[in-house]
């Protein structure tokens, strides 16, 4: 059997047969306590400079955002940036309770389908899990109330993000995951601004395959 | 497999450097990773120390690879997900057919995968009927050209716009034929466009991964574009390409690796899409695969642990080092003859493919050592390349004139005396002879040297000869 063929030639290397019963159970106890390495320490500032340190890393890597003091604010937030950047008002939305409970009706002309993405869909909008502010990153991990194509294929993508879910480094996301989940989700994606490429003469484009913009609305729900 | 072109690197190299277009692209491209490296490398107070942790979080996962590929499986397993062991390309290559036969695939997306490339897959779906689509936008671009990657992280390294738009127009030949391209921006809205029916299509998707995870169980996959996305979630059968040292234990210490790979392969803090994948579509979820493998790959990598090449299976694939290597900067990477280009190439590619085959590579280097200098997990590059030409030597593969130049010098060198005496008399010798043009254009049994290059001459004393003189009067040289 190929398994027992590429084990034993492993091994062979190694210079020694399968561990031992209490390595393995040395190196099972590492894994599921799965310890920390070094953490930068710009990713452990406190509160308020963890949001400064945030929102500049989205905008570094072309992302934009907007800061609203509550849930109420977040339609005419969304409907503000489509009239600006002169996109279509109807959305596609993550079926999640949380932008279900979002009182979209105060801005009639947003028209809204529940679901996962299209391609025909213009703009999604999405339920962050979680944001990093060590790189600005969103954490957007699969679910039936968080389809992973309104990440993919509307051509703008348009993220809330409860400012309580804003975290320092990846790893305090992960343990927020855990926390919450048993197990993995099918897929787990760490979203950093919108898609690019710079596979021409490597300069930078925006919009490769993915959402050419990514928009934050960042809900200030901390104090 | 590719049919290397490895043993022509020689003739690959004097090509490429009278190849203009390559020039150019080349003259374009390397300056920039390299500042942008530097820069995101100087932004970041604990870069070397996350360096350190790289290194030693690969090395401890290599001396414990048994171990953590069959946690990996139990886990892959657990989540729903099918696990094909594969010593070798041939079994990978069925492994991947069967799989997509199974599913009456027609179509199949790919991401980039450098392991795609080492065992040849597009060629073999083809010869059996299923068309394979580039949708990384430099890989879609080589596809068209029928070229291979120069690059492990830009396969498009070496072409410019006017290549684009040549191989734009021949190919899409449903658009009309006068239209005009007047920036990138055209070209990447044209791919854009095309690729996008093609990922709505596609059958089954097939993906590289940067990392496995022990832990989990998951594959991880780092792009810019959102093409390994959409290649993984979109079609009904999601295909994993890794070999066994892709391996880390934990999330955190894939972490950690995360850190140091973006910031050296192109500058960026972290890549647009870092994606974590379990397992096929769960209950309940509205979009993802039904199906999801994962195709394990050893093909030459078990054989290296336990030799002096063990630390080159640290690899994360960043392509620092061919970014700052002088000799791939100045023939880029298609002279090397096959999948992995540069230093690492060098390395890599005589363990993979044979050093009968792969002996130049290792030699096409000046072991300036710029390569371990950025190496994100430390492997010796300059000091493995040495141990290849040892090897080489001991199997009688250098050229019969090198042998004999370094015998005729070992000769002298073990005879101390004599050797300053010999050096003596050739420094006073090629002193007078070059004394009024300071340098030789010409020098006989140095063609080698003095057909692309003057030779300075010696300027009369050797450095032992005035030392003793020093010495002897008392001063300092």
């Amino acid at each position: 059997m190929t398994r027992e063929t590429i084990l034993t030639a492993v091994r062979r290397g190694l210079r020694r047969g399968p561990l031992p019963p209490d390595q393995a159970a040395m190196l099972r106890g590492r894994m599921a306590t799965h310890p920390r390495q070094l953490i930068p320490a710009r990713s452990q500032l406190p509160y308020p400079e963890q949001i400064d340190l945030f929102l500049r890393n989205v905008e570094k890597e072309f992302g934009t955002v907007a800061r609203v003091p509550d849930p109420d604010s977040v339609p005419a937030a969304v409907a503000d940036y489509l009239a600006v950047q002169n996109l279509p008002t109807s959305l596609v939305m993550a079926p999640h309770p949380e932008l279900q409970a979002i009182p979209w009706s105060t801005r009639p002309l947003l028209t809204i389908r529940e679901g996962r993405a299209e391609a025909t869909d213009l703009v999604s909008v999405q339920h962050a899990f979680a944001g990093i502010a060590e790189t600005g990153t969103l954490m957007l991990p699969s679910a039936p109330e968080r389809p992973t194509t309104l990440n993919l294929l509307a051509d703008t993508e348009i993220a809330i993000l409860r400012a309580s879910r804003l975290v320092g480094a990846y790893e305090d996301a992960w343990d927020l995951l855990r926390a919450e989940r048993n197990g993995m989700p099918r897929n787990v994606m760490l979203v950093t601004g919108p898609s690019r490429s710079a596979d021409i003469e490597q300069a930078l484009e925006l919009g490769a395959h993915g959402p050419r913009r990514l928009h934050v609305v960042l809900i200030e729900d901390r104090v | 497999m590719h049919t290397a072109t490895s043993p022509a690197f020689k003739e690959n190299a004097h090509r490429a450097l009278a190849d203009a277009g390559l020039q150019k692209a080349l003259a374009r491209s390397g300056p920039s990773f390299i500042a942008r490296r530097a820069a995101a490398a100087a932004a970041l107070p604990e870069f070397e120390q996350l360096r350190d942790t790289a290194r030693d979080i690969k090395n401890h996962t290599l001396a414990n690879l048994d171990f953590y590929l069959e946690e990996y499986e139990a886990k892959l397993t657990a989540a729903g997900g099918k696990l094909h062991w594969c010593a070798t390309a041939d079994e990978a290559r069925d492994a991947v057919l069967a799989i997509c036969r199974a599913a009456n695939a027609r179509t199949v997306t790919k991401g980039k995968s450098m392991i795609g490339e080492e065992i040849a897959i597009n060629d073999h779906l083809e010869r059996n009927g299923i068309t394979p689509v580039e949708t990384d936008l430099g890989e879609y671009i080589i596809q068209l050209r029928h070229e291979l990657p120069s690059h492990i992280i830009a396969p498009a390294f070496h072409l410019n716009l006017e290549d684009w738009e040549s191989t734009f127009r021949k190919s899409h030949t449903d658009l009309p034929a006068d239209r005009t391209f007047h920036e990138r921006r055209d070209v990447l809205i044209e791919a854009r466009t095309k690729l996008r029916e093609r990922f709505l299509a596609a059958d089954v998707g097939i993906t590289g991964a940067n990392f496995l995870i022990a832990e989990t169980g998951s594959s991880v996959i780092v792009t810019n574009e959102g093409n390994g996305d959409l290649t993984q979630t979109l079609p009904r059968v999601h295909i994993v390409l890794a070999s066994i040292e892709k391996m880390v234990p934990t999330i955190e210490d894939c972490t950690s690796l995360l850190r140091v790979l973006a910031r050296s392969a192109t500058g960026q803090d972290f890549s647009v899409y870092t994606t974590f994948s379990t397992g096929a579509r769960r209950p309940g979820d509205l979009d993802g695969p039904d199906e999801y493998h994962v195709v394990l790959l050893d093909n030459g990598r078990s054989a290296m642990l336990g030799t002096e090449f063990q630390d080159m299976l640290r690899c994360i694939r960043c392509a620092a080092c061919m970014n700052h290597c002088p000799v791939y900067g100045a023939v880029g990477g298609h002279a090397y003859g096959w999948v992995y280009p540069g230093p690492m190439g060098s390395v890599l590619t005589p363990s993979l493919i044979g050093v009968d085959q792969a002996g130049h590579l290792p030699n096409a280097s000046t072991f300036c050592g710029k390569c371990e200098s950025v190496c994100p997990v430390r492997i010796p590059l300059p000091g493995l390349m040495r141990h290849w030409r040892e090897r080489e030597f001991e199997r009688h593969l250098t050229p019969g004139t090198m042998r004999q130049g370094l015998s005729f010098w070992a000769w002298f060198a073990r005879r101390p005396s004599l050797y300053r005496l010999a050096t003596r008399a050739a420094a006073w010798t090629l002193g007078r002879a070059g004394r009024k043009r300071g340098r030789f254009a010409k020098l006989p049994l140095a063609s080698g040297w003095t057909s692309g290059r003057d030779m300075p001459a010696p300027e009369g004393e050797t450095f032992f000869a005035r030392y003793a003189k020093a010495q002897r009067a008392g001063r300092s040289v």
